[in-house]
């Protein structure tokens, strides 16, 4: 695969002016997780990542080449969003919305064959939303939508995820579950790179973190290095309480 | 996408067909379907030959051009603006295609000229609502709709503007065409091409415009070329338009109504979607054409009333049912 590359890269945080120069590389394997308070500008971050909106310095690589001069097809074909919104206007089905995935890998005049079917109802077996597939999306639960977002990407077969939230609406059991589907894809070669507002979901499945402040500030590295309580107090503006669970750090507000 | 769409399109051929052979046999003089097999086949009486083959085939033609434009073109704004409430008529094209015929009309010109000044109306239309929606800023469906609502009620004033000083020898006609009349219609041929040429163009870019209806960033995200595609989409549609208006003046409801309540049937395709609107708009039009000229026989109502009057239960039964 190739791997994403955040080159000399300054987001564009419309109001915020300057910002600092992020340089990192999302191998293969690694689980990224982007922590920060409202409006530091994860979904920007994330945004530039996938092309979808201009730096204000530097650029976004894949592999060797840069994002901006890469067709969007051979982009989609590597790299797979999940949004935080959606729009459903418009009618469509969960099958039909999980099969919108295979897009990327589909000429113009292919209609989707048996194969892709089946590619999109086995992501939508994954998620746990197969019963729901003749439903219409616009009828389904905040939790079910997430799920077959979701889906909709791990049926795009991307090499890099990048994912907004991901947790968003999940009850506790599939929390788990998507995580634990997102280390199965780091596990066979993929790279995830995603938002979270949950520290401790962070904390539990990443390996990298990237903490973004609301000036524009940022720190990446290894999740051990980033898991200091006085640097996440910071950036939350919260006194927080370290409790050891199974060996592993658990942060809960402390009352004030 | 999943279910085939071959059955639901045999229904709507042959509907269409049917709705064809209705329109060519009722008006003034009534031709039965045993000679009107005749006329067809070449024989029958030389009134018949000439009421069927030089008037009513060719209006019926139009009639079903300008619906299926119409329907196309509604079905393509919508996704355009990923809002279900968009149509060439709400958008101000055809009140600026209206204003450019009154105009034309007004100054007196023949039927050549006042298609060409709609036309350009038309177009003229189109440019002012998507540069100014376009703006500095971005290019936002909701900007986009309000832009082209504001210039729609713009254009209305324009057109109450000319009737209330036009002469009056020059009002019947210019209502007419406010209300949309295919006796207007010179040729059907232009509208006909175009709308299989664009059936044909649009096909291969049928599931980029799935994955555009789901949000400009989701297309992009899933490998769509975004601003190209909506500057084809919006160049189609204006085309569509501005020849839909040219033959049959200004008929609300077709584009607005056609596409929805294909959705609510067949689903939203569209692949299956734009090649069903041509066929349903054209029914439409051709069947609401056809009772125009019977429910007052001899005199002739605007189609445009008859569109409204048929499409308007029909869209609520659906949408109503639809809920459930």
């Amino acid at each position: 695969m190739n791997p994403l590359n955040a080159h000399n890269l300054v987001i564009d945080v419309p109001g915020r002016p300057g910002g600092q120069v992020m340089d990192f590389t999302v191998e293969k394997g690694q689980i990224w997780g982007v922590l920060g308070p409202n409006g530091a500008g994860k979904t920007t971050l994330l945004h530039t990542l996938a092309g979808l909106r201009p730096p204000r310095a530097g650029e976004v690589r894949l592999g060797s080449s840069s994002l901006a001069g890469m067709k969007r097809r051979i982009v989609s074909q590597q790299l797979g969003l999940v949004f935080q919104e959606r729009h459903d206007e418009f009618p469509a089905t969960v099958l039909e919305t999980a099969l919108i995935g295979r897009h990327p890998w589909l000429s113009p005049w292919q209609m989707e064959s048996g194969e892709d079917i089946e590619i999109a109802e086995q992501a939508l077996k994954r998620l746990d939303v197969a019963h729901l597939a003749d439903r219409l999306v616009s009828t389904l639960s905040g939790g079910e939508r997430q799920r077959v977002a979701i889906a909709t990407v791990l049926a795009q077969k991307p090499d890099t995820w990048l994912l907004d939230e991901p947790s968003n609406h999940l009850d506790l059991h599939h929390q788990v579950a998507v995580m634990q589907l997102l280390k199965a894809r780091a596990g066979d070669g993929c790279a995830v790179f995603m938002c979270l507002h949950d520290l401790n979901l962070a904390a539990r499945w990443c390996d990298h973190l990237l903490l973004l402040f609301p000036n524009g500030e940022a720190c990446w590295g290894p999740a051990e290095n980033m898991l200091v309580p006085s640097a996440l107090e910071r950036l939350y503006n919260q006194t927080l309480v370290t409790v050891d669970v199974d060996g592993a750090p658990v942060f809960v507000p402390a009352q004030v | 996408m999943s279910r085939s769409p071959a059955p639901s399109f045999l229904v709507l051929a042959a509907m269409s067909l049917l709705a064809m052979a209705l329109s060519v046999s009722v008006g003034s003089v009534s031709v039965p379907v045993g000679d009107l097999l005749s006329v067809i086949s070449g024989s029958g009486s030389k009134l018949h030959q000439t009421l069927i083959f030089d008037l009513r085939l060719p209006r019926t033609l139009a009639a079903f051009a300008t619906g299926g434009l119409l329907a196309v073109a509604g079905a393509l704004m919508q996704v355009l603006l990923r809002n279900p409430l968009a149509d060439p008529y709400v958008l101000g094209l055809s009140g600026g295609a209206a204003v450019g015929a009154l105009l034309a009309m007004l100054a007196g010109l023949g039927t050549a000229l006042i298609s060409g000044s709609a036309f350009a109306g038309a177009l003229l239309a189109t440019l002012l609502v998507f540069g100014l929606a376009h703006g500095t800023g971005s290019w936002t469906s909701s900007r986009l709709l309000l832009t082209g609502v504001v210039v729609a009620a713009g254009w209305g004033a324009v057109i109450t503007l000319m009737l209330a000083i036009a002469p009056a020898q020059r009002l019947p006609g210019m209502l007419y065409w406010l209300m949309g009349d295919v006796s207007y219609a010179r040729t059907p041929w232009p509208g006909l091409v175009l709308l299989l040429l664009v059936c044909l163009l649009l096909f291969p870019l049928g599931r980029s415009l799935n994955v555009l209806a789901r949000g400009t960033m989701q297309a992009a995200a899933l490998g769509v070329a975004v601003r190209p595609l909506e500057w084809l989409i919006y160049l189609v549609a204006s085309l569509l338009t501005a020849t839909a208006v040219t033959t049959a003046g200004s008929i609300g409801f077709v584009g607005l109504v056609v596409p929805h309540m294909l959705r609510l049937v067949l689903g939203n395709d569209q692949r299956i979607i734009l090649p069903a609107c041509a066929l349903a708009g054209g029914t439409l039009l051709v069947l609401a054409d056809a009772l125009a000229r019977v429910v007052i026989a001899p005199e002739q109502l605007p189609v445009g009333v008859i569109t409204a009057l048929l499409g308007v239960p029909t869209f609520l039964y659906l949408l109503y049912r639809s809920r459930g």
